[in-house]
């Protein structure tokens, strides 16, 4: 098996970025294993988390891809960096009156919260680093999983080391907020 | 003072003017059409009409590689927009700055798949450097001028501006972005002073150094600070096929091109180098062939502007991130004087034991003879621009160059159809020369409508079509290696080809045709004596090769010279 790489790409937020990123990795060969985009600190930048396989040489490779492309302002690679690694996990599971409390004790071992309370389910919601999701999901499944969803890794490197960006000059900034990257039409041909 | 109200046409316009476009090759249609109407409010901005927007790409994209400026390009919606595509990918893969705008359906109809409508950002976007589907007028003046800057800077290459046809109409009051920033693009242009040590030393230490000039050269106007290094160095040059130029064909330490089609010894030299220092290039697979066996051990140098190309295809040992001549006015501070004299004679030897680019020994007419002619004739100071196959490796193997941007080329695409075009655009980027269009006789075929367009710009092209009567390139594999299985390729006998005199008399182009070694001559004398756009034919050897070669997958040191006569009849 080849090692999981954690890449942390700092975008514009702007339209077709995802698509660019995601097309990237599609031509160069490179297989995405997870994907999470959300809003950072700083206006009008999103952080991607990507976790992909590949040797290291190759991972370095597509670094300097996502360089490249004029919408990525930032990357780092974490993986070699102590860093802090959790992934969201919403788990739709059977239950009856009779194993209720067997699930919900479970739960609590895992320090995972129960979301929604049904007659015949229950919506779970745990946090953690991918190993202990897999192991909450694996005492799960004999109740019967009716459903799974999962955001992919966000990550940070511990300590003082972060992945941030430097700012606009402030006209240049003004005129981006105004425009284009955050139009308020909704724009088609973007997957994002 | 109050801001001038203009709409998206006239700025649009305004910004090309503002940033010294001249020319711009482009085919109108419905959404454009509001661009169009103010085109008269600006007579510096000449509108080119071509005759397919393969055209208008292609001829942008030889603009600039001969001028060594932007070329721009026009095309409406749809499929207007689309058959701009193979000529944005051919400027793409060889790093030319080129500004392609595209109209598309009016905002409130994209993404309905309304009449013309191609997602052309998406089309695109693994073939540009960067590109925008501008959805505000207010968006436009920065986003051309944004544009521009990248696709001008850095590692050059074409962008793509997507304008809606209702953008073109809404008014705005016009400002003119003083500066342009883009927090995700910031070029190197310096190399790293440690770096230039660590390469320094190893030049100094290597007794085998080898210089591999590229397309970079050129790009960057790197080629006298190449040749002060080399010569203080005391470095033999090769170069790839889209380096040549970069240094001077008839220069002492100049050892030809490398490659599938490059000399012997070039290869050779290539795989015996104990360091190479490649400057401007990016290690393709059809200079280098098989890089797994590529001259182990030999250390490598590797300059470039571009990150992502250090350690893409061969491991590096020093590379040196920087624009090639900003990097070389470093190097040649750092390097020491040497010659390596040993070293030179080590392929001067292999050279004349091993010579390559012989012209055949037939009395009838090759390319081989005719590109000598067109060289002597021209004394060498033409405009090259070729199509792609055999006749293309012959221009770079007969003709040699002595200047850069005076061979034209698509090399890493390798688009044929690229000649007709690419040629009209060089003519008109360096006035007053006179620019041959090597041609294929397939390759012409493909673009041959571009010869309405070269009548109208009454461009000095000298079209010199090789008439081999075969898709030469694809029968000479098919002769090598699928055991002389011809399929398809047979473009003369076997299925139909114009009478090419004719073809160019039908466009009102003088032109004659040559069928043995003296008409080729006086036709060549006569079409550079010729004012304006004349056409050759050239009725050549129908089943030559071209020699040396490298077999697709095969390493360099597996390079095959020219079968002696025996060896072809046994
Ligand atoms: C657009 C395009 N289609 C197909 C090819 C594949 N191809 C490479 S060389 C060649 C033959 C070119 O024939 P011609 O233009 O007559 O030149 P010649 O090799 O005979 O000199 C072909 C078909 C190509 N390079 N470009
Ligand atoms: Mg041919």
């Amino acid at each position: 098996m080849t090692p999981k790489h954690t890449l942390v790409a700092l975008v514009e937020d702007r339209p077709g970025v995802l698509n660019r990123v995601a097309s990237l990795f599609r031509r160069r060969g490179f297989n995405i294993h997870s994907l999470a985009v959300g809003p950072t600190e700083v206006d009008g930048i999103s952080r991607m988390t990507i976790v992909v396989d590949g040797a290291t040489t190759q991972v370095e490779q597509v670094e300097k891809q996502l360089y490249k492309l004029i919408d990525v302002v930032k990357v780092s690679d974490l993986t070699h960096d102590r860093m802090v690694a959790r992934e969201l996990m919403l788990v739709k599971v059977r239950c009856n009156n009779l194993n209720r409390a067997e699930v919900v004790q479970i739960c609590e071992l895992f320090r995972a919260d129960i979301v929604d309370v049904g007659e015949s389910t229950l919506v779970i919601q745990a946090v953690g680093d991918e190993e202990k999701l897999e192991a909450l999901l694996a005492l799960l499944k004999p109740y019967g999983v009716r459903e799974v969803a999962r955001t992919g890794r966000v990550a940070m490197a511990r300590g003082l080391t972060s992945t941030s960006v430097e700012a606009e000059p402030p006209d240049i900034h003004l005129h981006h907020m105004r425009v284009g990257r955050r139009p308020e039409r909704r724009l088609p041909y973007v997957s994002d | 003072m109050t801001a001038k109200r203009m709409n998206g046409a006239q700025i649009l316009l305004e910004c090309l003017a503002r940033e010294g476009v001249e020319v711009i090759y482009g085919y109108p249609g419905g959404v454009v059409l509001p661009l169009y109407h103010r085109f008269p409010e600006y007579p510096q901005l000449k509108h080119v009409l071509v005759r397919h927007e393969q055209g208008a790409a292609h001829a942008a994209d030889g603009y600039a590689r001969a001028s060594g400026r932007l070329g721009v390009c026009l095309a409406t919606s749809g499929p207007g927009a689309t058959n701009l595509v193979t000529g944005i990918a051919t400027a793409w893969m060889d790093s030319v700055p080129l500004l392609a705008v595209t109209g598309n359906v009016a905002r409130n109809l994209l993404g309905k798949d309304g009449f013309q409508e191609a997602d052309i950002t998406g089309i695109t976007m693994p073939i540009t450097k960067h590109n925008y589907l501008v959805m505000d007028v207010d968006d436009l003046a920065y986003t051309v001028r944004e544009a521009i800057y990248i696709a001008t800077t850095g590692r050059r290459g074409p962008v793509l501006v997507d304008i809606p046809k209702d953008v073109f109409i809404d008014e705005t009051s016009f400002q003119w972005p003083e500066e342009v920033s883009v927090r995700g693009y910031k070029p190197t242009y310096h190399g790293h002073v440690g770096q230039m040590r660590k390469a320094a030393k190893l030049i100094d230490e290597a007794r085998r150094p080898l210089i591999l000039a590229g397309h970079g050269v050129i790009a960057s106007g790197g080629h006298d600070a190449l040749r002060d290094f080399a010569e203080k160095a005391g470095i033999p040059v090769l170069t790839t096929f889209l380096g040549i130029g970069s240094f001077p064909a008839d220069h002492v330490l100049s050892y030809g091109w490398m490659g599938m089609h490059g000399a012997y010894h070039a290869n050779q030299a290539a795989n015996h180098a104990d360091l190479i220092i490649a400057i401007g290039m990016r290690f393709d697979d059809r200079a280098m062939g098989r890089y797994s066996d590529f001259n182990p051990g030999c250390k490598i140098v590797h300059i470039d502007i571009d990150p992502a190309e250090i350690g893409k295809n061969l491991p590096v040992t020093v590379p040196i991130v920087g624009d090639v001549k900003v990097v070389l006015a470093g190097l040649i501070e750092e390097a020491k004087p040497n010659s390596h004299v040993e070293w030179l004679h080590w392929i001067d030897k292999v050279r004349t034991e091993h010579p390559s680019f012989t012209v055949p020994e037939t009395a009838g007419l090759s390319v081989q003879y005719a590109v000598r002619q067109i060289w002597e004739v021209t004394q060498g100071e033409a405009v090259v621009v070729t199509g792609v196959g055999q006749h293309q490796m012959w221009v770079g193997q007969h003709y040699p160059f002595h200047r850069p941007r005076a061979l034209i080329s698509s090399g890493g695409l390798g688009t044929m159809g690229y000649e007709v075009p690419a040629a009209i655009g060089a003519a008109m980027a360096r006035p007053g020369e006179v620019v041959w269009s090597v041609c294929g006789d397939g390759g012409f075929q493909m673009t041959v409508q571009e010869l309405a367009t070269a009548v109208d710009q009454d461009v000095n092209v000298k079209f010199a079509v090789m008439n081999n009567g075969y898709l030469g390139m694809v029968r000479q594999w098919q002769e090598l290696f699928y055991q002389h299985n011809y399929v398809s390729v047979d473009t003369a006998r076997e299925l139909c080809q114009p009478d090419f005199v004719k073809l160019a008399e039908a466009y009102g182009i003088p032109a004659r045709r040559a069928t043995a070694q003296a008409e080729a001559r006086k036709a060549i004398e006569w079409a550079q004596a010729t004012p304006g756009p004349v056409l050759v034919e050239f009725v050549v050897e129908p089943e030559d090769n071209v020699w040396p070669m490298v077999p697709a997958g095969a390493s360099l040191a597996e390079t095959m010279e020219e079968p002696r006569p025996q060896e072809v009849r046994a």
